[in-house]
């Protein structure tokens, strides 16, 4: 046996290798503890509240006549006393949310409420028409078609979000506000619409990998049956690849319950807590992306929203971790046998 | 090559000879155009000072100063008392409030709206939800749709103190993430009524506020803001951790002067004087 030289440019492309893939496992783990850390906080009481009387006068500069008006806003704003209770259980399950308050309310049921509609009518029309495209870009599409589809559609996984949120708030709401006679321009549905459009290109992608590994041998056997192309992908193709179909709707789901920016923008952001598809909506993402940069950092507001962003995280990584289970165990097996 | 150590010498010596004072500035997106514009224009007539401005929130900005990275902080809103604990605590010290213009709230509605002027006590009354209906202040007989900003805003907090009298929003008020946003809603809703800076009124009609049924109704325009006519006006912070001196002292003195106060009317607010 040749001896094994030992070569420098080697052993450290192996371990730096290594290390980035450890670096990149040490961030997650980091952000975990990161989010969870910042949550804490809400567990224990709040420190007093501080009012403007007991922090003294603050020091002016620069000399400004002021209006008697302006003068009595300022003293009303100077005796302001913020009551912040902290989050309590009662609290956070209230149905107000009205962090900006004398008395905060934090209650986190209208954007649960929110983040769950809005999901519910973006999967409900992502996953018919992602489903579709995957099926009859990998069973039906001429050569040339597929080759233009897929690279488009991914594309379309690519395309900034605020474009979208923009595209729906400009132009997608006036037209379903007028196409609906409805009395919100800006609501869950307009704001699912455009999420739509986000979650497709995961649906599609992840669909298409499906379909398009479901074996030959299963596809050449039901034609050869005489099977039409169509008997083929219904009863065979896509029954073979649903374990990754659903995954990919489950990605999709995922996508859309963190996705910010369209919701944001798109779907009036009101904190109600309704069953009206037609009404405003606030989800729980576009809340942390619209609150974050202006709070007092480690007042209780904060912490509340990291309490969010926790729960969101668990909602993703199950999501996450439900299709990972169903893409390597189920798929893998029925297609490898036992 | 001497000459090029030489030059390359006395650039780094220049640069760092001009370039000896640096003031950050960081705060409220309210202000970020107008803390721009006073930045480029003090440092063309003092090249010897280099002044940087970034936005991120009158929240942001507060916290910066009190985790002492940055020099000046804007905002569009007073201090909080915990947020003038935290500096306390850190520096021992209050901070220096300093009024540098002045800006007024001007309401929203779509053009095609029959109404024109609204008292205090309406607005208040349609925005905590007892108002829901148009016609109840002379208008169409059709839902009153209410868009707001977002609570991180400090047009946002100085409204509901101010002419909510600190109560809360009704919660079918519709938060939208900048003023630009909500004009848009506002210009395409009908039934719509929003708030914000006049800076950016456009396509849309503005309401003339009376401050009470007897009063008479002003326009927010710059007149009627400076003298204090108009019952929507705030002002425009900066703060510092104590009395300004040295290259600090001479920026805000210039900010406070006439010609500083040129530009905040040129940038669509309203000056101090």
């Amino acid at each position: 046996m040749m001896k094994k030289r030992f070569r420098l440019s080697e052993f450290l492309a192996e371990k730096i290798i290594t290390a980035t893939a450890f670096i990149s496992f040490a961030f997650i783990v980091l952000i975990f503890v990161f989010v969870f850390r910042e949550t804490l906080p809400i567990f224990s009481a709040p420190e007093p509240a501080v009012s403007n009387e007991e922090m003294g006068e603050q020091e002016t500069y620069g000399d400004v006549q002021m209006s008697d008006a302006e003068k009595a806003s300022e003293v009303k704003q100077q005796n302001k006393i913020e009551l912040d209770e902290g989050a309590s259980l009662k609290n956070l399950s209230s149905d107000r949310w009205q962090p900006v308050s004398s008395k905060p309310k934090y209650g986190l049921v209208p954007l649960i409420i929110g983040s769950l509609k809005v999901s519910l009518i973006a999967i409900l029309f992502a996953a018919p028409v992602g489903i579709l495209a995957a099926l009859f870009t990998a069973a039906f599409a001429p050569r040339w078609a597929k080759e233009a589809l897929k690279p488009v559609i991914e594309i379309l996984a690519g395309f900034p979000s605020v474009v979208i949120g923009f595209f729906a708030l400009v132009v997608m709401a006036t037209f379903i506000q007028d196409a609906f006679g409805l009395e919100y321009r800006l609501n869950a549905f307009v704001g699912g619409i455009a999420l739509a459009f986000a979650v497709i290109p995961i649906i599609f992608t992840i669909s298409e990998d499906a379909i398009a590994a479901v074996p030959k041998n299963l596809t050449e056997a039901s034609l050869a049956l005489g099977a039409t192309k169509w008997q083929t992908a219904l009863k065979v193709v896509l029954p073979a690849a649903t374990p990754g179909i659903f995954a990919s709707v489950i990605l999709g789901i995922g996508r859309a319950f963190g996705e910010t920016m369209i919701v944001l923008m798109a779907t009036g952001n009101a904190a109600l807590v309704s069953a009206d598809l037609f009404e405003p909506v606030r989800t729980m993402s576009a809340t942390i992306g619209a609150e974050m940069a202006e709070v007092v950092f480690g007042e209780t507001h904060y912490n509340v929203l990291f309490l969010i962003g926790s729960i969101l995280f668990l909602f993703t990584f199950t999501l996450n971790a439900i299709a990972e289970i169903f893409i390597r165990q189920r798929l893998m097996k029925k297609f490898k046998g036992n | 090559m001497k000459k090029i150590i030489a030059t390359l010498l006395l650039m780094t010596f220049s640069s760092s000879m001009f370039a000896a004072d640096v003031i950050t500035v960081k705060g409220s997106d309210t202000m970020v155009i107008l803390a721009q514009r006073w930045a480029e224009l003090y440092m063309k007539k003092n090249p010897n000072v280099t002044i940087q401005v970034t936005g991120g929130g009158s929240g942001t900005g507060i916290s910066a100063l009190i985790n002492g990275t940055t020099d000046i902080c804007n905002a569009s809103r007073p201090m909080k008392p915990a947020e003038k604990q935290k500096l306390k605590l850190r520096f021992s010290t209050l901070g220096v409030e300093i009024k540098t213009a002045k800006d007024g709230i001007a309401l929203y509605v779509n053009e095609k709206n029959p109404v024109k002027t609204l008292t205090l006590a309406q607005v208040k009354d349609i925005y905590t939800g007892k108002i829901t209906n148009w016609k109840e202040v002379g208008g169409n007989d059709s839902r009153i749709i209410l868009y707001s900003r977002e609570n991180n805003s400090g047009t946002y907090v100085y409204f509901k103190e101010n002419v909510l009298d600190d109560e809360d929003y009704s919660p079918s008020c519709q938060n939208m993430p900048g003023t630009a946003a909500l004009v848009n809603a506002v210009a395409k809703d009908a039934n719509g009524i929003g708030y914000g800076g006049s800076a950016y009124a456009k396509g849309i009609n503005e309401i003339a506020v009376k401050s009470d049924a007897s009063s008479e109704a002003f326009l927010p325009n710059a007149q009627n803001v400076k003298e204090g006519k108009y019952p929507i006006t705030r002002f425009l912070f900066m703060y510092v951790k104590s009395k300004p001196t040295g290259a600090m002292k001479e920026y805000i003195d210039w900010i406070l002067s006439d010609e500083g106060q040129i530009v905040v009317s040129k940038v669509g607010y309203f000056p101090l004087r």
